[in-house]
């Protein structure tokens, strides 16, 4: 053994100490802090599962405050940018009835109709026209019904924007990072040229957790399996009378509005 | 025969320096957008397709219109095209270049382009496009080269090319109703939700494709001794007339079925166009401009002693060409992203760097016609001794 390589053992031996002595200083504050550090297998509960998820909106219980809740703890968990210009991206976020239900061509609307915000968000469509326009398979339907993305498959081309019928994606036109307030390290923020969207919270579903938009609804958002007879969602639509978006598009959306 | 490409005239160094030059600014902005993203275009979340797709589906037309050339002369054997043949047959090749040039600086990930054949979706019709387009581009090289090098030879062709010109005819008319398809199947786009968009496309095709080629040949007439013959020339723009006819009437019935059905979603893009939606009117001019230039390119060539007049010729060209270049090139795409899904309206106009990588692109295509048609002469004046 040469002394250049017993001093770099040497080297190599103090740093690993030094290392686990001490913290990666290196990483900066975010890095050590404990909620941020990559999950482990004891913090994962049994993930939650259906034959095709779904969603129902009262959106009699919303409000301009709630809706901000909604979509504050969406967009911030997974680092969606505001841009505040034409090339926004959306995830969740809301509209009037003219806007929302378009196809309904209201008139007349009750003066507390006509000033509803709805909620809008991936219908995550049983038919989605934007997995079938997709030329790289980017964008796929799992078996449970969730329309997701594969962001570093997508080309770019935009193809599925064009075939969604409800405005649900958008397009990264620029780096998005510097327009995320504060990074979520859990999650990761995407690239530059590739297309994303509301992906019903696969990673919180993965942990036995229910949508975050959910969570914040404070009960104005109902989840669950749209083929189970006895989920929330079935219950809800057995009692109370519900509307989809655009239903002429023949693409089967996933979320529900009760008026 | 590559070798005609090298020597030429001074005139022949300029036109390519001056398409290089082009070519060089518009890279430049190119490489802006591949540094900062389609930020720098005038694209939004709402308008998210825009002149890079127009000026592709342009091109995809211009592409196909070679075989209003090629069906006459190998299946009627009509053989005053025969000088014009492969003139049409190297326009399709630089308009095919065009067209993928167009569709690769529309991407936002140009890099993983080849995603698409990794991952080949049967059932996108993006995929089906790129298929139709490389198919199209590889028959044309072939046809072309192989027809001109026997012609230069002084040997016929072999005969395997004529089983490919039968499927080329063919190929010509997939390219554009497969381009067609990757708007006519979406439902949530009004303006293109319609059984006759490839139908349109064909037909607005057939005459803006010929007309181009025949104004490129016009000047080429003017600039070397090049003549493709008066009989060509007066049975082109014939074929031209009847096409534009067709497109004029194709349109008009889109026009009928929004308005005497009634219905919001049919009529809405056609509102936004020509009188503007909700107070949006920046596409008005345009299209009324498309209108005019349309009809009074009809009027100048229905009657054929007009038709025959190079004076009257020319212009005519030259409007139907503009005028058919605003239909698709501005007014197609934005009118099936407005109103957008919302109904509501977001204003798209192409940016100045925007601008700037498409004349990139098209001065690439003007690069490659130039050799080719370079090339064609050149081999033409050396076996009939003139041109």
């Amino acid at each position: 053994m040469n002394s250049s390589r017993r001093d770099f053992l040497k080297l190599a031996g103090i740093s690993a100490v030094a290392v686990s002595a001490g913290t990666l200083g290196f990483l900066g504050q975010g890095a050590n802090a404990a909620d941020a550090l990559p999950p482990v297998a004891a913090d994962f509960k049994a993930p939650i599962t259906a034959k095709r998820w779904a969603m129902v909106v009262d959106s009699a219980k919303f409000n301009d405050a709630l809706l901000q809740k909604c979509a504050d703890a969406c967009h911030s968990y997974h680092n969606v940018p505001s841009i505040g210009s034409n090339k926004e991206i959306k995830w969740f976020w809301s509209d009037d009835f003219d806007a929302t239900f378009p196809t309904e061509r209201p008139a007349h609307l009750s003066e507390e109709m006509e000033h509803r915000k709805f909620p809008l968000l991936c219908n995550h469509c049983a038919n989605p026209p934007c997995v079938r326009v997709c030329p790289t398979k980017a964008t796929f339907k799992r078996e449970d019904g969730l329309v997701m993305m594969d962001y570093h498959r997508c080309i770019g081309c935009r193809y599925c924007m064009a075939g969604c019928p409800f405005g649900a994606r958008s397009f990264n036109f620029q780096d998005p990072a510097p327009f995320i307030k504060n990074v979520n390290p859990l999650f990761p923020h995407r690239t530059r040229g590739v297309v994303e969207k509301c992906t019903f919270c696969v990673e919180q579903l993965a942990k036995g957790e229910q949508p975050l938009c959910v969570q914040a609804s404070d009960g104005a958002l109902l989840f669950g399996d749209l083929e189970d007879a006895n989920s929330s969602v079935r219950k809800a639509l057995k009692e109370k009378y519900a509307i989809r978006r655009k239903p002429d598009a023949g693409t089967e959306p996933g979320v529900f509005y009760i008026l | 025969m590559i070798e005609k490409a090298l020597k030429g005239s001074p005139r022949y160094f300029g036109t390519l320096f001056v398409l290089l030059v082009v070519l060089g600014i518009g890279a430049g902005f190119y490489l802006y957008q591949l540094n900062q993203g389609l930020v720098i275009t005038g694209l939004s979340r709402d308008v998210s397709w825009g002149f890079y797709i127009a000026q592709f589906t342009y091109m995809v037309g211009v592409a196909a219109s070679a075989v209003m050339l090629v069906l006459p002369y190998y299946f009627h054997h009509y053989k005053a095209f025969s000088k014009m043949i492969i003139m049409g047959e190297f326009l399709a090749i630089a308009a095919v270049i065009m067209c993928l040039g167009f569709i690769v600086i529309d991407i936002g990930q140009p890099q993983r382009m080849l995603n698409v054949l990794l991952n080949s979706t049967p059932n996108s019709v993006l995929f089906w496009d790129m298929v139709v387009l490389n198919g199209y581009l590889i028959l044309n090289v072939v046809i072309g080269w192989t027809s001109l090098m026997a012609y230069w030879k002084r040997v016929s062709p072999p005969t395997w090319v004529k089983p490919l010109v039968y499927l080329s005819v063919v190929w010509a008319f997939s390219i554009h109703t497969v381009t067609a398809f990757l708007y006519a199947g979406l439902p949530g786009r009004h303006y293109w939700l319609t059984a006759i968009l490839a139908a349109r496309f064909l037909s607005s095709a057939f005459c803006s494709g010929p007309a181009l080629l025949l104004l490129l040949t016009l000047l080429l007439k003017r600039v070397t001794s090049f003549d493709p013959g008066r009989e060509a020339i007066k049975t082109l723009s014939t074929i031209i007339t009847y096409a534009m006819c067709v497109n004029v009437f194709f349109f008009l019935l889109e026009v009928f079925t929004a308005f005497y059905s009634n219905m919001p979603g049919h009529m809405d893009p056609l509102v936004f166009l020509f009188s503007g939606y909700e107070g949006h009117t920046y596409m008005t001019p345009f299209m009324w401009t498309a209108a005019f230039l349309g009809i009074g390119s009809l009027v100048m060539l229905i009657p054929y002693k007009w038709r025959y007049t190079p004076e009257i010729l020319v212009p005519a060209l030259v409007m139907l060409v503009i005028g058919t270049w605003l239909d698709k090139g501005m007014g197609l795409i934005v009118a099936g992203f407005t109103p957008n899904p919302f109904e509501r309206v977001t204003e798209y106009m192409p940016t100045g760097p925007e601008m700037m990588i498409a004349l990139m692109i098209y001065a690439l295509g003007g690069v490659v016609l130039t050799i080719l048609w370079k090339i064609a002469l050149e081999v033409r004046k050396e076996v009939e001794g003139t041109l």
